[in-house]
């Protein structure tokens, strides 16, 4: 038989207690709230799944859901094939590659309530460059007024703020491309949308992962800008789920719905990640095998 | 299929000065219609910048490239209509190896049927037939390199094929083989073929003829048999045969050749050697010969090690000070033992002597 050495756990604790402390102790305090309805810290009363079920049923929750996944998509869609555009017309080498990229990455290194402020002055139409200029132009465009222009301002303002990422993350996996492959597509006679396809997209395909991934979770849990930008309006035109879960916690101050729904949103959240994570692997994993092989 | 003709000099850098600012110094080179050549030397002496000049990858700082008679210094590759292998595999990840196979032949709208019967005869002759619905990623490195083989074989019509070092991730086993279908091709088809490598058996093996370079300059371009009985520079003599050329500082002296204070002869290119006066004696361990004790014209060396080669003794004899003569001698005879001496004749009909590592005629 082999000697079982209990000691391990000991050695355990100081990870457990951080974790404890750091993560699961907090939830479980969310946890504890989304299954009482807490009238004064003196009374509180066990309402089971209640919560639960009543924010399942909440209109406003499902609207908020539908916009949330429609932006996040309308995010993807537009900043991923936009950053791969834009890694492809980077220069490759020499100074104008650092200088590029130093411009491309300008807009990272703004705070994200900087970014909605910008935006803000940006769009408006008596002094803003923006939406003074669509003024003169004769455009109705007002992102106060008009939902429409809201949701395409925010979306803009994160397609300005967040491109250049991709754009970065898809110049690096450009630049990993082994030369040969590009002579051997020169001798191969290939197009240059056949080494698009052919090499470059396939190749990429790794870094993609990455920007997606990070796009989709960052563009999820959007808050900042849409708060300083429109505050949520007009109406609920641009209320995603973190600003509804905001006015819910902290504006109602209904802790008890609006734990429940932080557990929800956490747990799609981790579904996702789930879902998206196990993809990668799957892809990295058989990537890992080709490099065995190559 | 076409004649090559080089006469370029090449620089990666905008202002060479000195030898070493060049990649490939001056040199004129013609490659005959359906030859199968080899560019040999090591790594850095310019043999892959050769190649892409060649290709079209590259174009020459200095000087021209002809096909046939027609200047495509500034052609393209695909205008050259030349295929070319890599040193490491090249696949199209997302293709199967059939489409792998096809894509040269696709992007110059070949016809499908005749697409289909070319890739197969290629997968047919390179074994590769079983995989060609799979997917081209997972597949072996081998695999993988046959397949970039295949796509360089895969146009019939080729003005040339080159090759940069394409077997170097191959199976020592498999290297054979597959070299034995290259010289196949080139049979069949009267391809003009390229092999550029560092290994010379590769080389002597592959081509009818080898060009050696080194650094930056191709010194000699022969058959195996010229490159080993009369290397015309003594780069050639030491980087051919294994173990390569020995070489003696050597002067000439009223008649004799004096080598570490004894004088060997008798000398037939004695005029030559008269004017040179101070030069080096290059002979092959497998030209050395063994002379009886105190034979005039011999030279006396202890022997230092013998060393048991399975099919020929290879001995080492060196005397205080003077450089070390090595001599391949045939398993039939005795080997001599450490310590004793031995008298070499070193001169023969394939004794080379050189002036500044050239050969002297």
């Amino acid at each position: 038989m082999k000697p079982v050495n209990q000691r391990a756990w000991l050695l355990i604790l100081p990870v457990v207690l951080c974790v404890a402390f750091s993560a699961v102790l907090p939830l479980m305090t969310v946890v504890n709230y989304s299954v009482q309805d807490i009238i004064s810290p003196e009374r509180r009363v066990f309402v089971g799944t209640e919560w639960f079920a009543s924010v399942m049923r909440d209109e406003e929750l499902h609207s908020a859901l539908w916009r949330q996944l429609g932006f996040s998509l309308a995010v993807l869609l537009v900043e991923i094939p936009l950053g791969i555009l834009l890694a492809l017309c980077m220069p490759a080498t020499g100074w104008r590659a650092s200088a590029v990229l130093v411009v491309v990455a300008l807009s990272l290194l703004i705070p994200w309530n900087v970014v909605g402020t910008i935006w803000q002055i940006y769009g408006r139409s008596d002094i803003g460059l923006l939406g003074a200029a669509l003024a003169r132009l004769g455009v109705d465009y007002s992102y106060t007024g008009s939902a429409t222009d809201a949701w395409l301002t925010v979306l803009v303002m994160d397609v300005w703020h967040w491109t250049p990422l991709v754009a970065l993350l898809c110049f690096a996996g450009l630049r990993s491309i082994p030369d040969a492959y590009y002579q051997a597509a020169r001798i191969d006679g290939a197009s240059r949308l056949a080494v698009f396809r052919y090499i470059q997209l396939p190749k990429l395909r790794g870094v993609l992962m990455i920007a997606v991934l990070l796009r989709f979770m960052d563009s999820f849990m959007i808050y900042t800008e849409p708060f300083v930008l429109t505050g949520g309006g007009p109406g609920n035109a641009t209320t995603f789920l973190s600003q509804y879960l905001t006015q819910k916690a902290v504006g109602q101050f209904d802790l008890g719905p609006a734990a429940a729904f932080s557990l929800i949103y956490f747990l799609i959240i981790l579904l996702l990640c789930f879902v998206l994570y196990n993809w990668m692997q799957r892809v990295g994993s058989a990537e890992k095998a080709e490099g065995l092989h190559g | 299929m076409a004649r090559i003709e080089l006469e370029l000099a090449h620089s990666y850098r905008p202002d060479p000065r000195t030898d070493e600012d060049w990649a490939l110094l001056p040199l004129k080179l013609a490659l005959r219609d359906g030859g199968a050549y080899a560019l040999l030397g090591p790594s850095g002496c310019g043999k892959t910048t050769m190649l892409n000049i060649i290709s079209g990858l590259l174009v020459p700082s200095h000087g021209s490239v002809r096909f046939d008679g027609h200047d495509v210094t500034h052609a393209s590759p695909q205008q050259r209509n030349i295929a070319q292998v890599f040193q490491f595999p090249v696949i199209y990840d997302t293709m199967t190896v059939a489409q792998n196979l096809a894509f040269p032949l696709r992007n110059r709208g070949v016809p499908a049927q005749r697409i289909r019967a070319r890739v197969g005869q290629i997968a047919e002759m390179l074994e590769l037939s079983a995989q060609l619905d799979r997917r081209a990623a997972g597949l072996s490195a081998d695999a993988k390199q046959k397949i970039s083989l295949g796509r360089g074989l895969v146009r019939e019509d080729v003005s040339a094929v080159l090759f940069d070092e394409p077997l170097t991730v191959i199976d020592p086993q498999l290297k054979w083989q597959l070299r034995r279908k290259l010289k196949q091709v080139h049979r069949e088809l009267k391809l003009t073929l390229v092999y550029v490598t560092h290994d010379q058996v590769e080389a002597l093996t592959f081509a009818e003829e080898v060009v050696v370079m080194t650094r930056g300059r191709a010194v000699q371009t022969g058959t195996a048999r010229e490159l080993f009985e009369r290397p015309r520079h003594s780069f050639v003599g030491h980087f051919i045969g294994s173990p390569g050329m020995n070489f003696m500082p050597a002067r000439w002296s009223e008649g004799w050749i004096e080598v570490s204070g004894q004088r060997l002869g008798p000398v037939s290119e004695a005029t030559a050697l008269a004017q040179a006066l101070e030069f080096t004696l290059g002979v092959r361990p497998e030209h050395v010969r063994l002379a009886g004790p105190g034979t005039p014209g011999a030279l006396p060396l202890p022997v230092r090690q013998v060393q048991d080669l399975g099919t020929s003794w290879l001995v080492t004899a060196a005397g205080e000070g003077s450089t070390a003569v090595r001599m391949r001698l045939p398993r039939e005879l005795a080997a001599p033992r450490a310590g004793e001496t031995v008298w070499l004749q070193l001169l023969g009909p394939h004794t080379c002597f050189y002036k500044d590592e050239e050969l002297i005629e």
